[in-house]
């Protein structure tokens, strides 16, 4: 099965189906129904991690350093850990900003800078080559090693196997088009790969699998067990060393922890980690399943790793290159199919790696290093040109073969230098230079861009110098005096001891001196000068993301001039007409504006849009220049300040005198409204009186009536009868004039009309004549009057008429209830304090308590049920009580029932003298 | 001889059932008298007369409600009622008649009016 073309067309198929794969996701993501939205697919395309340093290199290292290859998994999955507070953070960021790339990431956090974006890209391509040739590298002699089957001979070096080297070229230049073909197909506004997220995710599947199918196979195929491996390695002498985690071959405590940070930054800064894990990242709510995803899917391809190891090192006495046991293994012991398996996942790792960080590379290479560039020379007149897009497309195709052509120079200059294991490292240490700029970028505002500048340069030179360097002069490219005696023959300043530090590993070497740079400048030069306003704004925005809401960032704070018209060409030319319309589109609905391509003046919230459209697309730094060329951006000038401050505070008074306003105007509100109420029901209260009057009126005017028809209709009447019916007239007659006079005197009462005629005038005389006048009444009823009055009373000011009214009333009220034959009234005048009391007292039924304050009111009448209805109107008690209240008195009843009543009312004194005085004084 | 009509007089006025009275006994039916609304139930279902006059102004239950009650069962179904109301149109008269009253006779009312209206409810002689 292992020969050349079957082993080729399998490889060949392989990619196909990725491709076909990738092309579907596509399909499926213009159509809407995106197939990678799914937290699954997510973590699984976070994998991307393990390449074919983890599929060939791991196995090599664990059978040099035992478990020294661990690290490089315990450093991504402590980093896990922090994830929802360093990555969750850059992941909002990263939306709310449309950031495209790991350089735009970093170039935007400090002021939007063209040169940092610039600088990040240059620094991660470099130290990304030495990753890629490792790929190049493991694919070509994995393809070489199966071919040679069946005999297991590896190839010593790179050079010595022109075949070897050919392989690669042509391994280049096929990943080369198939990443082209894959990334560069059309231009995406937000940098999203869909078919690629999907591809990835499925070869993150093959290489599990295939390495899962060859551990099981070596521990329970060709050995039995776990058990059985470790009890040989500690059986054999040679090998028993390496059990030992730390100390001895497992590299000593200060490399691991070294070497677990390396891999913490590595897992977020790697270009294609960032590209995995934010920028195509499709749901934030997807981190939580990746959180434990991840972790599981490291340990699944870790766990074979040193049975493996050890399996091919009992296997292999005398070290065949351990980076292919996986390969070398099964091979030996004729197991063709799973060679083949183990190949095409080794194929697949490799070419995962491969295509991700080629499209992140050339995304950041066109936005941050190129199109910068190209806009700023004139003599392109790029401005001009109608459609970028082509353009745009071009520059990224070229930069995926560049790439991978300088990938595989690399491979060619230093690849044998160093096993695989470590060419991963270097890279490794190269992006971990970013993670001073990027982590405190997020959460420290005082980072700045110049700081930021200072830390990476530094960084990268320390990185370069102990790490590149010594690999070139490995490789002779550069002399070995290099190393040994240091440049110019400085010994303090050399590659590999620097500082005289030495006794460390190359890559915590390394490590230290570049990070010590790195952070410090930093820091130092964040510190030395403020940041400028662009910066503080983006350091504010970044590091407070959690903390405002979508969409306040600081539109408010620009103010220029721009015409839509402008923006919407400006737009066009780089997503084409379609896509700006559509964007344009998606505004006005969103801000309920017509037609905002049609402003003469953009506002505010149209230039930001529009800013970060165009940042989607060729990164945050270019957007802005582009947008400098549209639009003139004006500074607030203070007195602008002020005066918008000035009506800020006027509108405040404005309002406040408005509020008061409105106060007063409930308040009356609600005073008319109970004086309606008042009124209403005054109203009411007349109708009522009006319609008890009327039929108070009718009831003797009926009786009159009737009895005169009957007298008129019966002349033969016997004389008893008609007699009687005649007094009856008279007395009905009698009634309905008084009932007519007190009606009028109550609505006089009521209006203010009545008319008093006040004077001077002696009680004793008006209770005498009114019992002459009232005689006749109480002989018919056998009711004796009894009168108490002193010799002398001072004289009242009333109105003689009206008060002898009041005393009428209450005599007859007195002798109205009194059974007849035993009644006694006893009308009494006294001296009361500065009035004079009159009180009418009788021996009737007495009015009980319920009734008291009644009978005062209006119709009004305390019935008795034995004597009949009594004959009154119900108005005298009420008639009386407003003529002794109008003179300035009172009255009122005491009663008990069944003890009799007594009706009393008082009047004031008149103090004469004074009165003689006044009227002589006006007289004079 | 042809049985004597009979007439209820529902009214707390004295002069006024006075000389309805006289009306009625001049006109030759049987009369007689209850002074207010209870009173006039009691009467009316122990009497049954064929005619009830029904003031409306009554102390313990005014007119509205005898007449309400006595529609309201089912054993006074031929009692005829005539209302005196205060007034000839409006509001009382409404009611009466929405109540029951099978005429409403506003007062003062004429004599000659109230008799040929009572006649007008009795019952066709047999």
């Amino acid at each position: 099965m292992l020969v050349p073309w079957v082993i080729i067309f399998v490889s060949f198929a392989y990619l196909g189906l990725l491709f076909a794969i990738a092309y579907y996701a596509d399909q499926r993501a213009d159509a809407g129904r995106s197939v990678i939205a799914s937290p699954y697919i997510y973590s699984l395309s976070l994998a991307v991690y393990a390449t074919a340093w983890t599929f060939y290199g791991s196995v090599g290292r664990a059978a040099e350093n035992g478990v020294g290859f661990l690290p490089i998994y315990i450093g991504p999955t402590l980093m896990i850990a922090l994830w929802w507070i360093v990555m969750r953070k850059i992941l909002r960021i990263s939306k709310q900003n449309r950031i495209t790339s790991l350089a735009d990431f970093i170039a935007s956090r400090y002021g939007k800078s063209a040169l940092l974006g610039g600088v990040v890209t240059v620094i991660a391509v470099i130290g990304i080559l030495p990753y890629i040739s490792l790929q190049l590298k493991a694919v070509s002699a994995s393809f070489t090693t199966v071919l040679q089957y069946p005999e297991i001979v590896v190839p010593a070096s790179v050079g010595a196997a022109p075949l070897l080297g050919d392989t690669a070229l042509w391994v280049a230049l096929i990943l080369a088009a198939f990443t082209i073909l894959f990334g560069t197909r059309h231009l995406d506004a937000a940098e999203h790969h869909e078919g690629m997220v999907a591809a990835i995710a499925f070869e993150s599947l093959v290489k599990l699998v295939a390495f899962l199918a060859v551990g099981v196979w070596v521990s329970w195929g060709l050995y039995s067990g776990f058990g059985d491996i470790f009890a040989r390695v500690a059986a054999n002498a040679d090998l028993q060393p390496m059990l030992a985690p730390f100390g001895g071959v497992g590299g000593d405590y200060s490399s691991w922890i070294w070497l677990t940070i390396l891999s913490m930054f590595a897992i977020m800064f790697l270009p294609r980690q960032f590209q995995v894990t934010v920028i195509e990242n499709k749901d934030e709510g997807h981190l939580r399943k990746a959180i434990w995803l991840f972790p599981l899917y490291m340990l699944a391809i870790n766990v074979f790793v040193l049975p493996i190891a050890f399996g091919g090192l009992l296997h292999f006495p005398g070290g065949a290159d351990a980076d292919s046991f996986v390969l070398t293994l099964p091979m030996s012991q004729k197991q063709e199919l799973l060679a083949l398996v183990v190949f095409i996942g080794g194929l697949s790792a490799a070419t995962g790696m491969v295509i991700v960080e080629t499209i992140a590379l050339s995304t950041m290479v066109c936005n941050d290093l190129v199109m910068p560039v190209l806009l700023r020379m004139r003599a392109l007149r790029l401005n001009e040109r109608r459609d970028l897009t082509g353009l745009l497309l071009g520059i990224r195709r070229g930069a995926i073969v560049l790439i991978l052509l300088l990938g595989y120079l690399y491979f060619k200059i230093a690849g044998e230098a160093y096993a695989l294991v470590s060419i991963g490292l270097i890279s490794f240490a190269a992006v971990a230079q970013f993670a001073p700029a990027a982590l405190g970028g997020i959460f420290w505002k005082g980072g700045t861009r110049r700081g930021a500048l200072a830390g990476l340069v530094s960084g990268f030179a320390v990185w370069f110098y102990t790490l590149l360097l010594p690999a070139f002069a490995r490789s002779e490219w550069l002399p070995l005096g290099l190393l040994e005696h240091g440049p110019f023959g400085i010994e303090l300043l050399r590659p590999l001891a620097l500082f005289g530090v030495s006794g460390l590993d190359q890559i915590t070497h390394a490590m230290v001196w570049s990070m010590l740079a790195n952070a410090g400048a930093y820091v130092a030069v964040s510190l030395s000068r403020a940041p400028g306003v662009d910066e503080h704004r983006q350091a504010t925005l970044f590091v407070d993301v959690f903390r405002r809401p979508a969409g306040s960032s600081g539109e408010r704070l620009w103010r220029g001039t721009a015409s839509a018209a402008d923006l919407f060409n400006l737009l066009a030319r780089f997503v084409g007409l379609r896509a700006a319309g559509e964007a344009f589109a998606d505004y006005a609905r969103l801000r309920g504006v017509e037609r905002p391509e049609a402003q003469r003046e953009a506002d505010a919230d149209l230039v930001h849009f529009v800013e970060k459209q165009l940042a989607g697309v060729i990164g945050a730094a270019s957007a802005h220049i582009m947008l400098a060329t549209v639009t003139k951006e004006e500074a607030l000038t203070l007195d602008e300040v002020r005066a918008v401050l000035d009506e800020a505070s006027q509108i405040v008074v404005y309002s406040h005198r408005l509020e008061q306003k409105s106060q007063e105007l409930e308040r009356a509100t609600r005073e008319l409204r109970a004086a309606n109420e008042r009124l209403t029901e005054l109203d009411r209260m007349k109708d009522e009186f009006v319609s008890t009057v009327s039929h108070e009126l009718r009831t003797p005017l009926t009786a009159i009536r009737s009895f005169t028809e009957i007298l008129h209709d019966h002349p033969q009447l016997p004389a008893a009868e008609r007699e009687r019916f005649l007094g009856i007239v008279i007395k009905e007659t009698e009634r309905l004039t008084r009932l007519i006079s007190q009606v009028l005197d109550v609505s006089r009462l009521e209006s203010g009309r009545m008319e008093w005629h006040e004077s001077l005038i002696d009680m004793r005389e008006v209770i005498e004549d009114t019992a002459a006048s009232t005689s006749q009444l109480f002989r018919e009823r056998e009711v004796r009057l009894e009168r108490s009055l002193p010799a002398r009373v001072p004289r009242v000011k009333a109105d003689l008429d009206r008060i002898v009214q009041v005393v009428v009333n209450l005599l007859s009220n007195a002798v109205k209830f009194i059974e007849p034959g035993r009644g006694r009234v006893e009308i009494a005048l006294e001296e009361e304090g500065g009035f004079l009391r009159v009180n009418v007292r009788d021996n009737g039924p007495g009015v009980p308590r319920e009734h008291q304050d009644l009978i005062f009111e209006k119709f009004r009448q305390a019935g008795d049920r034995l004597t009949g209805k009594p004959q009154g109107s119900g108005l005298g008690l009420y008639i009386s009580r407003r003529i002794v209240e109008h003179s300035g008195g009172r009255l009122w009843v005491e009663s008990r029932p069944g003890e009799g009543a007594c009706f009393s009312f008082t009047l004031p004194l008149v103090d004469e003298a004074a009165l003689g005085k006044a009227a002589l004084g006006k007289a004079a | 001889m042809a049985t004597a009509r009979k007439v209820l007089i529902a009214d707390d006025e004295p002069n006024i059932v006075t000389s309805l009275e006289f009306l009625m006994r001049s006109c030759g039916y049987e009369v007689r008298v209850a002074r207010d609304g209870e009173e006039a139930l009691r009467l009316a279902e122990g009497f049954q007369p064929d005619v009830l006059l029904l003031d409306v102004m009554m102390p313990l239950c005014d007119g509205f409600e005898v007449c309400r009650r006595i529609r309201g069962n089912a054993a006074m179904r031929a009692v005829r009622i005539l209302m005196l109301t205060a007034h000839g149109r409006g509001p009382q008269v409404e009611r009466g008649l929405a109540l029951g009253a099978d005429v409403c006779l506003s007062k003062p009312f004429s004599n000659q009016d109230l008799i040929a209206r009572v006649r007008g409810l009795l019952p066709p002689s047999p």
